[in-house]
């Protein structure tokens, strides 16, 4: 028999920990699931913008987040990985990595991960030599030539760090020109550690134990630009792809109307995994509650049906 | 016998900053080593691990990677709620 509840909210981010904290306090059947609880904003080095807290971390927030939580003795399942939602028959089934669950409502609030190269040696050598956060492992590339792989802020970010630790750092751009802040670019452009290779695509990563260096391709030639890390900064996507029969945009993103319904009846969603105008780290708070709010009275509406 | 619990991390890793704290919190003792600012650290823990990313904790010889905290759990006996 599989386990059923009234709601499962999936993921451990901000807007999963407010909706379970609604649903807590409406003392609902429900339970939370997530790979890891803080989910994205643990990356965040500086939240300036959460009310009540003009400068705060994203670890101290999210530890914040986790108190709060914890006072409702919530039942919380980290490190479980859901790879499907589907409703059939009425009923919503989850699975994950590590069991099957069943439900009445669910709340999708997965986030969004770092995007992936997709060329062979990226999983490899991922831990190996490929990082996807400059700020956390670059001191581990100290004096060592690295790549960066991206156009975009986040990219210069990273060379910009990578600038000031690393031996020569190469920022390796897909597009004809970087599309990053002026005055980022123009930092990276003037040091003389860094070299911009625009119109350049990365097509393999290569090494032994480590990684050794990476494949570069240009308009007329393939050569081999030798590094020991390589930064992956080319954005972010939704974490949705589990979601079976959920209308999504082009972007991955789930279609959420003020409500934070889905088009699939009891199947609702929050936060930056959705359509929402901006991803935020107090929005998405708000979306939890407010797609928490949304499956209480489903669920009620559903009882008066009987 | 405390076990001997050595925490390779950087300053600015989210899970460096989490799993010290659960230690903390759970108080145990550990050895901290920041393998950003002392290299013969860095060194250490990738040729212990044969990889490149943090934290690694060190228990008594048993590596675990990442902030696992069952696993941490189980090798030091802390109980936890889940």
């Amino acid at each position: 028999m599989n386990k059923s509840y009234e709601l499962i909210i999936i993921g451990l981010g901000p807007a999963g920990i407010t909706a379970s904290i609604y649903a807590a306090r409406k003392k609902m059947n429900f339970l939370a699931l997530g790979k890891s609880l803080g989910g994205q904003a643990l990356w965040s080095s500086e939240v300036q913008n959460y009310t009540g807290f003009q400068f705060i971390s994203g670890v101290e927030l999210m530890e914040k987040f986790k108190e709060h939580m914890e006072k409702f003795n919530i039942k919380v399942n980290e490190n479980e990985e859901v790879a499907l939602v589907k409703k059939e028959n009425e009923i919503i089934k989850v699975k994950t990595d590590k069991a099957e669950y069943e439900s009445k409502t669910v709340i999708i609030s997965s986030g969004k991960m770092p995007r992936a190269l997709n060329i062979p040696g990226e999983n490899e050598f991922k831990n190996k030599g490929v990082a996807y956060c400059a700020t956390c492992d670059g001191p581990l590339f100290a004096d060592m030539d690295v790549a960066v792989i991206g156009g975009g802020n986040s990219a210069l970010d990273a060379v910009l760090g990578m600038m000031k630790i690393a031996g020569k750092v190469y920022l390796i751009n897909r597009k004809a020109v970087l599309y990053a802040d002026a005055v980022m670019v123009e930092k990276a452009a003037t040091s003389e550690k860094v070299a911009i290779l625009n119109d350049t695509e990365v097509v393999e990563i290569y090494g032994d134990d480590f990684v050794k260096g990476v494949k570069i391709k240009t308009k007329n030639a393939v050569k081999e630009l030798s590094v020991e890390g390589i930064f992956v900064e080319i954005g972010s996507v939704p974490s949705s792809s589990f979601a079976e029969g959920v209308e999504k945009n082009e972007k991955g993103e789930i279609m959420v109307n003020c409500l934070c319904e889905t088009n699939i009846q009891g199947v609702f969603a929050a936060g930056d995994v959705t359509n929402v105008a901006a991803k935020q780290i107090i929005i998405a708070c708000g979306e939890g509650a407010k797609a928490s709010v949304g499956a209480f009275s489903y669920l009620n509406a559903q009882k008066e049906l009987i | 016998m405390p076990k001997n619990v050595i925490v390779y991390g950087l300053s600015n890793c989210p899970y460096c900053i989490m799993v010290k704290k659960f230690l903390e919190d759970n108080k145990i003792v550990f050895e901290n080593k920041n393998v950003g600012e002392d290299k013969s650290a860095a060194r250490e823990m990738i040729e212990k691990t044969r990889q490149k990313s943090v934290p690694v904790i060190d228990i008594e010889g048993k590596i675990i990677i990442g902030f696992d905290k069952e696993g941490i759990s189980k090798e030091l006996g802390i109980e936890t709620n889940n």
